[in-house]
């Protein structure tokens, strides 16, 4: 059994405030590709050298497969870490360096040579083995770090944005190798990143942390649709969410953004009030000519960006910039005035005071439209 | 101008480049001479003008004025090499070589490993192991006299603790290149272990984090990662050491003035006693131009042998 649990775990340096990390509950389940996203400084770096005995756990327990493991030393706890920057030893070459760990662990040789042999298969560094990391290139130093922790065979692997130093199309391509191979090898990996693509792309579940504190836990799908705060509403998402505060009037049912922009829908459950509202570019679309369901205002363009089969551009809502995501290529300029229609049924609310989420109602559930394909 | 090249078709320019003087085409090398003029001038001044006076006074008799009078060929040479009392002070300076070099480097290379550690307080602890290199010899060597002072000094004290008799450290002959050493190791400690100290923080945290994670203890992480990451410093540390020892003088001439007897008579020291003592100036020329080629050979024969172990990054 592989799996991490974390129980009220806390970090602080020294006994001097503020928390690195607070008062952090979470259990990772043996097999799983678990995320840890953020902002940068928001501890999750910290947090995983702490899972990896790296740094001390201030407070909580620690628990990897259901045993208490905050006093084991690194190499009692039976993981393979893949460092930010690889940290491959440059004396060494390629052969050397992946082997390292087995040779520590005195595996005999033979085991060592098949294990070697199969890692470099794997990930293509068959012909680079007497190489020295100096002479390899940032791909390929990436995975000899990979088979470094492939070898080692543990059933835990932590990474540590393993591919912040990779130009964006070999990023692309890693993550899905990275992804592979831990399918392949039932490993339960947690991954630490900032980049929230990768987290969307690559996770089973993800955790979002700012400033030591977990924001929202679920998986990458459920986060996106149902952000539980304007922080994770905003982090996940690119372009990110449209904000802005919003009156709800209860009895008229109506939310108003503005005088000119007004979006009437039932929210039975919400008092009237000022709330912040958000609503992902994509959901803002093209109105259709006599359908009066939609709801339609005039904006100004301020900004376009032309991505080839979308297009982005930008308007003003009351002191906010909004952006607007448009399938298609559409030869806008600065200045233009266009109608838009807002899809009222993808809006989220939160409260303004807490913002946390206290409406959100993605009418297109995802697991109901799987069914209606899969075949 | 160039001249209109009379196959080609006018369409494309001629690469016929217009005629420059010979001073106009060695301007790069111009203004890097002037770049180097200040370097140069000084280099001329304090090291080849002496090199080459050097050398050639060592085929010269000389007068009291240090000025050439009989051209004498290789004479001077052939008299050293028969001379007992050179071929001693070279086997002198190579013992002490020999005592000095490896123990400095072993030596700075332990304390820079404590000093390395992240412990409280451990700024006070660099700063008194790299202390001695604000010491100078002359200070150092006052400092040294008194502790091997046969009946005073702190050393005989120490030992007589144990109950070994007095040593006359710098007056017996089998002890007195050895106490010379002591002081020169404890010279060189704060400059060795200076650069050492350096050299292994220079060296990348994660490595060792990445070692721990598959088990490495201390010993393991300092034979395999260590040692092989700072061999490039260490290397540094030895060819140093190794040239200064060679040319040692001041803690020499302070504490035993060449003896007793001859034992501590190292090369330069009977260099300076030939050319200022005994104003035998051809002879001492010989003597450096010596010196001077067996420096040569060791550092050589160092860089051929020892840098294979060497991994630079």
């Amino acid at each position: 059994m592989s799996e991490v649990e974390l129980l009220s775990v806390s970090k602080l340096y020294g006994n001097k405030q503020p928390y690195i990390i607070k008062n952090l509950s979470v259990t990772i389940e043996s097999g799983e590709f678990f995320v840890i996203v953020g902002p940068s400084g928001c501890g999750k770096s910290t947090l995983l050298r702490m899972i990896a005995g790296l740094e001390d756990i201030s407070e909580g327990v620690l628990r990897i497969g259901g045993e208490m493991a905050n006093h084991w030393s690194p190499s009692q706890r039976d993981i393979s870490m893949v460092f930010q920057n690889y940290a491959l030893y440059p004396h060494l070459n390629v052969r050397e360096n992946i082997i390292f760990g087995l040779r520590v662990k005195k595996i005999s040789h033979e085991e060592r040579e098949k294990r070697l042999l199969e890692a470099c298969e794997m990930l293509n560094l068959t012909d680079y083995l007497n190489r020295k990391p100096r002479e390899l290139s940032g791909g390929q130093r990436q995975r000899v770090a990979l088979a470094r922790a492939i070898v080692s065979q543990s059933p835990i692997c932590l990474m540590d944005e393993p591919l912040s130093n990779l130009d964006a199309k070999l990023r692309a391509h890693m993550r899905s190798e990275i992804r592979k191979i831990q399918r392949q090898f039932g490993t339960t990996m947690i991954y630490v990143t900032h980049d929230q693509v990768e987290a969307m792309t690559m996770g089973d579940r993800m955790m979002i942390l700012n400033q030591g504190e977990i924001q929202q836990i679920g998986r990458p799908i459920d986060i996106y649709n149902h952000p539980a705060n304007t922080f994770v509403a905003s982090f996940i998402g690119s372009p990110q969410m449209n904000m802005c505060e919003a009156y709800y009037d209860g009895t008229s049912q109506e939310l108003r953004i503005n005088n000119d922009l007004k979006l009437t829908m039932a929210l039975p459950k919400l008092k009237t009030s000022t709330y912040i509202i958000g609503l992902r570019p994509e959901y803002i679309h093209i109105p259709q000519p006599n359908n009066s369901n939609q709801t339609t205002v005039q904006v100004v363009i301020n900004h376009v960006e032309l991505l080839g089969n979308d297009t982005l551009f930008s308007f003003q809502v009351n002191d906010q910039q909004w952006t607007a995501k448009w399938n298609g290529q559409w030869l806008f300029e600065p200045g233009d005035k266009i109608s838009i229609a807002l899809d009222a049924d993808a809006i989220c609310v939160f409260d303004k005071g807490t913002r946390q989420l206290v409406h959100s109602s993605i009418k297109q559930d995802h697991d109901e439209l799987q069914k209606g394909v899969l075949a | 101008m160039a001249m209109e090249n009379p196959t080609s078709t006018g369409k494309v320019p001629s690469l016929n480049m217009p005629y420059r003087t010979f001073w106009e085409k060695t301007r790069p090398i111009q203004v890097a001479i002037l770049f180097l003029l200040p370097s140069l001038i000084l280099f001329s001044v304090f090291v080849f003008y002496p090199l080459f006076r050097t050398i050639y006074l060592s085929f010269f008799l000389t007068n009291q004025k240090g000025l050439p009078t009989v051209f004498v060929g290789f004479d001077n040479f052939i008299q050293l090499f028969q001379s007992a009392d050179f071929l001693q002070s070279i086997e002198a300076t190579f013992l002490f070589v020999l005592y000095t070099v490896p123990a400095s480097v072993v030596i700075s290379l332990f304390l820079a490993l404590l000093a390395n550690e992240k412990l409280k307080g451990i700024h006070f602890f660099r700063t008194i192991f790299a202390s001695s290199l604000g010491v100078s010899v002359a200070a150092a060597s006052v400092t040294w006299l008194f502790i091997f002072n046969p009946t005073m000094g702190v050393l005989n004290r120490m030992i007589s603790f144990f109950g070994i008799p007095e040593i006359n450290w710098l007056a017996d002959p089998h002890w007195a290149l050895l106490a010379v050493s002591i002081t020169t190791i404890w010279l060189n400690l704060g400059f060795s272990f200076l650069i050492i100290l350096g050299g292994l923080q220079n060296i990348d945290q994660s490595l060792y984090e990445s070692s721990s994670i598959d088990g490495a203890g201390y010993f393991y992480q300092l034979r395999r990662i260590t040692i092989p990451m700072l061999s490039p410093t260490l290397f540094f540390i030895m060819t140093v050491s190794l040239i200064n020892a060679f040319q040692t003088f001041g803690q020499i001439d302070l504490l035993t003035g060449g003896g007793p007897g001859q034992t501590t008579n190292l090369m330069v020291y009977a260099i300076y006693k030939d050319a200022f003592v005994n104003f035998n100036f051809g002879k001492a020329s010989a003597e450096v131009v010596i010196l001077f080629l067996l420096i040569l050979i060791v550092t050589l024969l160092q860089f051929k042998f020892v840098e294979k172990k060497v991994h630079y990054q």
